[in-house]
């Protein structure tokens, strides 16, 4: 039963994962990726890490990819300049992707990564909590590369506010500069020869 | 699960400057339109408070944090270095940005978090914690590219730097979780027992190096892995490109060798074929490309992936001495680069960036001194003696003639000739063309002072090379 669900989950992740590159429609794009993760989040479960596919669900799917929707939605994209030379380097793209997929599977595959070579994960006892199990390791013996992950965040977002923000440029009034002004600043006066008009004659 | 507090003080450099980073965020955030020379301060004081404490600590080792931190000679030098350099790149290019309207005090902040990055990578003894001082360090200096916003090549630039950047960190990823896969471990000491050990899978561990291999390749810009380097450095501003160009290239040497030689070092049968690739390529392109260039940012980036090929000859060696010939080049190379780089800041000015060949026509007329740094730094780089350059290329080439490569030895040999082309081309136009602009060359006081310290030391450690060369030396073994 547990393979069963295993090869489904699986499959729909392969196929929500290719049509991701290929849609032409990047708000479908988006929708597939949705699709990716829910399906990875089901494979997660099967491996008893319900913590890390909750977070995925709520984390990616609730707030990430929302956002990348409005994103999306929002952006005015020209699919045409996306789609020039697709057929051109079509085969070539396709032989490369071939032959790394080849090669991936002869490495990848149950020769050597097998039930014989590598042994299936022991069931876990009645109680087991694996949210418990994560946070033992994450605040004791990964504790150093836990801090350096919030480091990034707060990286992310300086750098985030660095990169948009703009000096703003207000209408509003600056009553001490209204104050401070002088006759001087406004008025320019120029002083002129006084010219008699010369009348033609003629 | 017992569980025994680690030994916090053996990272106290990096706590320091996690802390002063913070500090120099507020600073920002509090004094509004001052905060952009509190942060330039604050941020020297930093990086000097920082060295210092390493420099206090030298010769203690250990690890902690349960392996995931590493303090030995290697990573106590390199930070050491890598502090010194940040200071010289900061002072270098404040006038720059002033000039650019770019002096702002988040470019400061994101420069100490960068400079962070760069040291927990150098001292890191796990595969999560190289990956995300990498990340940290490489998340700074995109922003840092992407600041310039009015400047439409830089935008670009920052575009191509990130999505390859988040390429070469997908590889490293990939390739770690391979390496996980077959040695059930990412502590790089318990990866390399477990190679010692034997009876490994070796055709998935070769898999797996093949991805760090790329992701290192990428981060250090070897060919073929190189296509962003020029764009990038052309793009930036000067002053970002010099600190990309100076420090993360240090720090991307210490990752190589945390991996390759900390962690793999039992299987490099494995990676040395794939280095010898890669550094041959990169001395041939990078020195023969680089003659065609006419931008001079372009130019020393080409000259920048030459040099990854001869550091990276030293540690496809496989051997102390190579390790220590490959460190001594990269220390060097920094050193070089800060001083070719500076000058390009130090002939700019407002609306000026002085990136073209052409500008350096007759600058030994308008300016004898600065002429003479520049023809020091072209003349070590080219690898003429008694320079320092000289002795880095000597080193790597000598430890590839020890293990009998020989003809590696006689291409690297033949192409650094090549090279030699275009650096002595900068120094004809210095010397023996008639300058396009007329008046005499100022620079700011501090500038001058900098440009010349760098020169000279360039000049003195290629006359007194033993003693930089004898602590390389010690480092090794790891």
């Amino acid at each position: 039963m547990e393979q069963v669900i295993f090869y489904c989950f699986a499959a729909l992740l392969l196929f929500a994962s290719s049509m991701v590159i290929t849609v032409r429609n990047p708000v479908r794009a988006a929708l597939f990726l949705i699709l990716a993760f829910f399906t990875s989040a089901g494979i997660w479960l099967l491996l008893d890490a319900e913590f890390l596919a909750m977070t995925l669900v709520l984390v990616y799917v609730g707030a990430v990819m929302v956002l990348f929707l409005f994103v999306v939605m929002m952006l005015d994209i020209d699919l045409a300049p996306l789609q020039e030379g697709f057929t051109q380097y079509l085969p070539l793209g396709i032989f490369v992707a071939a032959l790394i997929t080849i090669e991936m599977i002869a490495v990848l595959g149950a020769s050597h990564f097998g039930l014989d070579i590598v042994a299936a994960p022991i069931a876990h006892p009645e109680g087991y909590s694996n949210t418990k199990e994560i946070g033992l390791l994450l605040y004791t013996i990964y504790v150093y590369p836990f801090e350096i992950a919030s480091v990034i965040l707060t990286v992310a977002i300086i750098a985030a506010i660095t990169l948009t923000l703009r000096e703003k440029k207000s209408k509003s009034q600056d009553i001490d500069k209204q104050i401070k002004v002088q006759a001087k600043d406004r008025v320019r006066i120029v002083k002129m020869e006084a010219v008699k008009k010369q009348e033609s004659e003629s | 699960m017992t569980f025994e507090v680690s030994n916090m003080a053996l990272a106290l450099p990096e706590m320091f400057m996690l802390a002063m980073a913070c500090i120099t965020l507020l600073a920002v955030s509090f004094l509004g339109k001052n905060g952009a020379k509190a942060a330039y301060s604050l941020s020297q004081l930093t990086l000097a408070i920082t060295a210092i404490i390493i420099y206090q600590s030298l010769g203690q080792t250990g690890t902690t944090f349960d392996g995931t931190y590493i303090k030995d000679g290697f990573s106590d030098v390199l930070k050491l270095v890598i502090c010194l350099i940040n200071m010289l790149v900061l002072l270098y290019s404040t006038s720059y940005l002033k000039a650019r309207d770019l002096f702002k005090g988040e470019y400061y902040v994101l420069a100490i978090f960068s400079t962070l990055g760069m040291m927990i990578m150098v001292s890191a003894g796990h595969f999560l914690t190289i990956y995300l001082g990498l990340e940290l360090m490489s998340l700074c200096m995109y922003a840092m590219v992407a600041m310039y916003r009015d400047s439409f090549v830089a935008t670009e630039a920052a575009m191509k730097y990130f999505i390859l950047g988040a390429l070469a960190s997908g590889m490293l990823l990939y390739g770690m979780s391979i390496i996980y896969g077959v040695t059930g471990n990412l502590s790089i000491s318990a990866v390399s027992a477990s190679i010692q050990a034997g009876s490994l899978d070796n055709t998935v561990l070769s898999f797996g190096i093949v991805f760090l291999v790329i992701g290192i390749g990428f981060k250090l810009g070897a060919v073929p892995f190189h296509m962003w380097l020029p764009d990038v450095y052309q793009g930036s501003p000067t002053a970002v490109t010099l600190f990309i160009a100076a420090a993360p290239k240090i720090a991307a040497f210490a990752m190589a060798i945390r991996l390759l030689v900390g962690g793999l070092g039992g299987a490099y049968e494995y990676w040395q074929d794939m280095l010898i690739m890669l550094s041959v390529l990169s001395m041939i392109i990078g020195n023969v490309v680089a003659i065609a260039q006419t931008n001079i940012k372009r130019m020393l980036a080409y000259s920048t992936i030459s040099h990854i090929g001869f550091i990276l000859l030293g540690v496809l060696s496989a051997t102390q001495e190579g390790y220590a010939a490959a460190m001594f080049y990269a220390l060097v190379y920094s050193l070089m680069t800060l001083g070719g780089f500076g000058m390009i800041i130090l002939m700019s000015r407002q609306g000026f960036e002085a990136d073209q060949l052409d500008d350096y026509k007759g600058l030994g007329r308008r300016n004898p001194w600065f002429a003479l740094m520049m023809l020091i730094l072209m003349f070590s780089m080219a690898g003429i003696p008694p320079l320092v350059g000289f002795y880095a290329k000597l080193m790597v080439i000598k430890s590839i003639v020890d293990i009998n490569m020989l003809s590696i030895a006689i291409v690297a040999v033949l192409v650094s000739v090549i090279g030699a082309f275009y650096y002595l081309r900068i120094i004809k136009l210095m010397y023996f063309d008639a300058p396009e602009q007329k008046q005499l060359l100022e620079a700011p006081s501090d500038m001058r002072v900098m440009i010349s310290i760098n020169g000279i030391a360039v000049l003195m450690l290629g006359l007194f090379p033993g003693s930089l060369l004898a602590l390389c030396a010690s480092i090794f073994p790891l």
